[in-house]
Parts: C-alpha cells; structure tokens; sequence
C-alpha cells in the first residue's frame, strides 16, 4: 500500500530531455494509468520510481518519505514488462520464487511454497510450474510475469506495457483479469501503456504524457469527455475527436476555410470575447448525426463497417469528419448526406495554444 | 519445407560434399602427419616417400620424457634383460637412459615444459577473460564518460606487434625481476587478451537484455547477486568461446616465451623446437612432444564445442 508523489521531475539523457517538470499524484490503492505515445516519457517515469534511474531534479516521495537515496531493493515495488521479465533458463516456479529468496527477505521454504501455491492458482497456471519459460506461450509468460510481481505483496505495483506483445483477444482477457486482480489486492498500480483503450478501460486515474509533460491527468470521464487541449482530444478516442478550425459568429460556428456553419446557441458557455476569436472546434464522432433536414451537406467518403456501428468519413470541401453511426444507417459512398452535430458536446480550444477553453478559464 | 530436389541440386549437392572433404584433407594432412610420426620408428620417420603403413611404438614417447645419452657398446644380455619395457625401447634405438647414480631415471625437460605451458595459459586465461567480462559487463551496462574512447584505447593495445616491445619488455621484466617467472608470462599474456576479451564479451553482454537484472534487482537482489546469478549464466556461451580463444592465444605463443623464459618458467612451444639437435635429428620425439601439445586445445574446444557454435553466431540468439 502506498501513495507516490513525483513533484517536479526532470530528466535528460544526453541531448534529449525526457522529462520536464512532471508532477505526478497517485493515490493509495489507484490503479493509475500513464498514457502517451512511444518517447513521451512513461518507461523513464517508471524507471524512477523502481529506482533505476535517477531524476535530474526533482523528487520522488512514497508514502510521504523521500526515496532519492533508496536502491531498487528497498523500494519495494513490482515491475512487470513487456518482455524479457522471466529468467529463460528457470522453471515456472523458479521464477516465481525468486522474488522471495533475496537475503534481504528471509522468508521460510514453506512460507515461499505456500505463497507460490497461492499466486499460482490465482492466476491458474499450476499445471505449468515445472515448465521452462522458453516454452511458454505469450500470454502464459505474462501471466507468470505478473504472478512474480505478486507473489511478493510489494508496496507498488509497476506495469510497463505488460499487454502490448499479446494478441488482441488475449490483451482483453488479460485486462480484465489484471484489472480484477487490482480490485482484489486493493494495491497501488502504475500502469504503462500507448493504447488508449487499455487506458480508458483499466485505470481509475489516467494521466497523458506529451514530450515528457503530464498534459492531463483525470478519470476516464474527465479524458474523453473534456480534454484539456488538442493532443488530449487527439490521442484519446477511437476514432479520434473532430478538429475544425472556424470561429463564433452572433452564435454560430462559422467554419473556416470552407465556411460552412452549424448552429450553437445553446452550446458550450461562451462569451463575448470568444465572438470572432480564432478558435478549434472538438466534436466526437459519436455527437455528429446524420438528419435529412440538417444544416449541412457532406459527401460519404469512406464507411467502415464495425458490426454495432459504422464510422464514416464525411467531406465538406477539403474537410474530413468522422462519424459514428448505427449499423442499420443505409449509406453508400458518394452519397449526399446532411448531419448537424450535438452545440452541448463541443469542446471549444483556443487555436494559437491548443488548450480548451473550460480550462483555461 | 517440402524437399522437391532436382537431379541438377543433387548433383550440385555431391560436388560441395566432395569440395569439403578436401579441403577437410588439406586442413587435417598436417595434423596427421605430426600424429603419425609420433608413433613412428626412428629410420622411417624420414624416408621418401613418406611411410603410410607401419608398425606404431611408443618409443618417441619414452625418448620424450627421458633423458638418454648414446650407446657406445650394445648392453649386455643382462642388462637388456634387467631393463623394463620401456627402457629396451631406447636400447632398440640405439641409445640409454640416463640414470643418477643411486639409479634413478633422470626426466627429459619435457614434463616441466608442459607443467608450465598449462600453468601460464589457465591462469592467463582465467585472469583475461575473468576481467574482461567484468570490464564488459560495466561497459555494456554503465553510462561512462568518454566510453567510446576508452574502448578504442582498449582495441588500440592490439594495433602494435607485440614482438615490436620484446625488447623493453625484457629490459623491464629483467629490472623487476620477472623474467623466467610463471607469473612474468601469465601477466604478458593476460595483457594480450584482455582487449580482445574486453570486445568480445561486450558484444555478448550486450546481447543479454538488461531488463533481466532490472527484474532482479527490483525484486531486492544486488547488483552483484544480480551479476552472478542472472548475467553470468546468460553469458556462459560468450566466456566459452573467449576462453577458448585466450587460450589457444597463451598456449601457443612462442617469441615472448623464448626471450623472456629459459628454465624454470619455459612454456613447451620455445622447447619443443630447442631438442632438434645439432647432429642428428629424431623427428619422432619431436612430433612426439607436438602432439601431446595438441591435445589440451583439442580436448578444451571438443568440450566447449556446443557453446562455440552458438558463440559463433551471436546475434541470431532467439529473443
């Protein structure tokens, strides 16, 4: 059980900076995910608090006590990896009782059985404890990756991708196990990942990593429905949201260069001083919605079938919007469509800084 | 994969076979050469054409770890008679064994030699690839500042000849009185490998992903638990196929053994040539005493040989 602070962390590794002033709250018993694109700077975050690298400033405190000087020992937390976590030349059960043999631990051989017993069941791979773990397959050497981090009852628990190399329907099995086995342990997670998905489906908390800055941190929710900029409404969100540039006008948004307009009276609180500002409009796709009376006309560009929808891309001009729709919508591509959009779900972003304006106020 | 093979594959496939097989004869003629004359008679050890079929005896070998002198009159009956076996095999060649005078069979410098070419070139070896792994393992894992140059400097005591520094080497081994020492040697040869050593347990090191001894250091282990436990099994097949090479390395070096030793601490390879004699040469001890020197390599690279293959295709290690 624990409760990690990283108050204003910076990192650099020769020329590239990997972190600039991170600051990071994860509460006892979250399951806290870090999200971002490859060389944001989640892995180096990861490492920090595993104590295997050390920041260039800043500090990193569990449980209130500062841990600069700890070794990866004494930290007492679990990592589990994409790859290469399992000792190739041990059995099943070898790797899993490593983490209890240490001279620091000093654990009793029947101790260290019963415990191994334990996590085995719990993860159902008994029948494969005597095997070597080059004979694995992908996911039962994740499995046994995250028994080793358990069978330990570390403070924390770090994952650093764990589900990336896994095929799709075993990654889905395994998020639900994983996210099961949080519950049950009520323990700390750091959870590592690029894929939005597991981000939006597992964490209590996720916070998104740009360039070595959390741009956002919040629950799910507060991700998807009200991104604090543009990289955030970018990068969450299958498909992602809708940018259009354009500006209010006496209440409507007056889309530039293509000058087409939706109406938004009613919509996101606006002000005078946001009339003819440069502005982005966010919409999801699943806001915008095909009427045969509405404002504007489209042409279906492409359709994909999903099975309980269809995404489309719709094109105004040069402009390409995407819109999830039911599955029983009839289109076929080129056709004219018209569809409006939902003013209360606009997210608003000021052009010139990329940042929403519900939070900039 | 289905094996579909054409007659033209086949007989393409018979024409390699047969362009392995001799230059398979041509690597191993020599070798056999030596092995046959080692079991030969004296007179057919010379003769042209060379002899293919004889009767082998172990006389080389008796005359190798002997010391004999001359027979000037043909012993006696009695003496023949009083001899053991192995004795009347010199006698046969016309030559006795040297005894002191309480009788006791005086050793050829043979021995000796061979005690000491297997002292220097274990130790040496031990000591080169022993450090280079560690100095490997810091490179590879370690963030060190001028790392690349460091590392040149390393390759770089490779560049010069080493019979370019024999010279000062003997004037400063002289001075500090190394000369004619098991450790003068040991410390030469260690220098000569460690560079190689150093590069090419980097590359094996740096095979062995680092995410292994994270894990176990994470889990609460130390470095050095980490090292020995983790690493160094990983690296086995890498210190197998050093070893061998600083071995063949030490053992077979000739020029620094005969400047720098001559009793005492003398490696085989600068006495082996030393017993061709001015007179008359018996090439059998000769080949005798080479071939015995084979065999430690023979026997280490047979016993490593899994290990070697593996080491030699480094880089397509499964990961």
């Amino acid at each position: 059980m624990a409760h990690i602070q990283l108050k204003n962390i910076s990192k650099t590794f020769g020329n590239h900076t990997a972190l600039t002033g991170l600051n990071l709250d994860i509460a006892d018993g979250e399951f806290f995910v870090l999200l971002g694109e490859t060389g944001a700077g989640k892995t180096t975050t990861l490492r920090m608090i595993a104590g295997l690298e050390k920041p260039d400033e800043g500090q990193i405190l569990i449980d209130g006590a500062d841990v600069a000087d700890w070794g990866a020992a004494e930290r007492d937390v679990a990592l589990v990896l994409q790859q290469y976590s399992l000792y190739p030349r041990y059995t099943v059960r070898e790797n899993l009782e490593f983490p209890l043999k240490p001279k620091i631990r000093r654990i009793e051989p029947d101790e260290i059985k019963t415990r191994v017993d334990r996590v085995a069941k719990t993860l159902r791979i008994e029948h494969l404890l005597d095997r070597k773990t080059d004979r694995l397959s992908g996911g039962e050497m994740q499995r046994v990756s995250i028994g080793r981090a358990i069978v330990r009852k570390p403070r924390v628990f770090l994952m650093d991708e764990p589900l990336s190399a896994l095929d799709a329907k075993l990654r889905e099995a395994l998020r639900t196990e994983l996210k099961n086995i949080q519950m049950n342990l009520g323990q700390t997670f750091l959870f590592v990942t690029h894929d939005q998905i597991e981000a939006m489906s597992m964490g209590d908390k996720v916070g998104v990593l740009n360039h070595g800055r959390i741009v956002q941190t919040g629950t799910p929710y507060e991700i998807y429905n009200n991104p604090r900029d543009t990289y955030v409404a970018s990068f969450v969100g299958s498909p992602p949201m809708n940018l259009i540039d354009g500006k209010l006008v006496n209440g409507r948004a007056v889309m530039a260069p293509l000058n087409f307009e939706l109406p938004f009276a009613g919509g996101a609180r606006t002000s005078g001083e946001t009339d003819g500002r440069p502005l982005v409009f966010g919409i999801r796709p699943e806001d915008l919605y095909l009427e045969s009376g509405a404002p504007v006309e489209a042409r279906v560009h492409d359709v994909e079938n999903h099975g309980v929808e269809k995404i489309l891309t719709l094109r105004v001009g040069d402009t390409m919007l995407r819109a999830t729709v039911p599955a029983r919508t009839d289109v076929e591509i080129e056709q004219p469509v018209r569809f409006a959009w939902d003013p209360d779900k606009v997210v608003l972003f000021d052009k010139g800084t990329g940042v929403s304006l519900r939070h900039a106020g | 994969m289905a094996a579909v093979t054409t007659s033209a594959e086949r007989s393409l496939n018979k024409l390699a076979i047969v362009g392995v097989l001799i230059v398979t004869i041509i690597f191993l003629a020599p070798i056999y050469w030596i092995a046959s004359t080692a079991f030969k008679p004296r007179n057919l050890a010379t003769t042209i054409p060379p002899t293919v079929v004889f009767q082998p005896e172990i006389s080389p070998f008796v005359k190798l770890f002997t010391k004999r002198s001359q027979l000037r009159t043909a012993p006696t009956p009695e003496q023949y008679a009083a001899a053991p076996w192995w004795e009347r095999l010199v006698f046969d060649g016309g030559e006795k064994v040297v005894r002191s005078g309480r009788g006791d069979v005086q050793w050829s410098g043979y021995p000796n030699r061979f005690m000491n070419s297997l002292i220097v070139a274990i130790t040496s070896t031990i000591l080169a690839v022993g450090m280079g792994t560690f100095t490997a393992y810091g490179f590879s894992r370690f963030k060190i500042k001028g790392e690349q140059d460091l590392l040149f400097f390393i390759l770089s005591t490779r560049m010069l000849p080493p019979v370019v520094v024999a010279i000062p080497m003997f004037l400063m081994y002289r001075a500090v009185g190394l000369n004619d020492t098991h450790w003068g040697l040991i410390i030469l040869y260690t220098a000569f490998n460690l560079s190689f050593s150093v590069w090419l347990m980097k590359g094996f090191m740096d095979e062995i992903p680092k995410e292994y001894e994270e894990a176990a250091l994470v889990d609460g282990y130390t470095r050095m638990e980490a090292f020995f436990k983790i690493v160094l099994p990983e690296a086995a097949t890498g210190i197998a196929a050093t070893a061998v090479f600083c071995f063949i390395t030490a053992w077979n070096e000739y020029a620094f053994a005969l400047i720098m030793t001559n009793r005492r601490a003398q490696t085989a390879p600068p006495f082996i040539p030393s017993q061709v004699g001015s007179g008359l040469s018996d090439w059998t001890v000769i080949a005798a005493g080479t071939f015995l020197f084979l065999l430690p390599v023979a026997i280490f690279t047979f016993l490593l040989r899994n290990h070697l293959l593996r080491g030699m295709s480094f880089g397509a290690i499964r990961k």
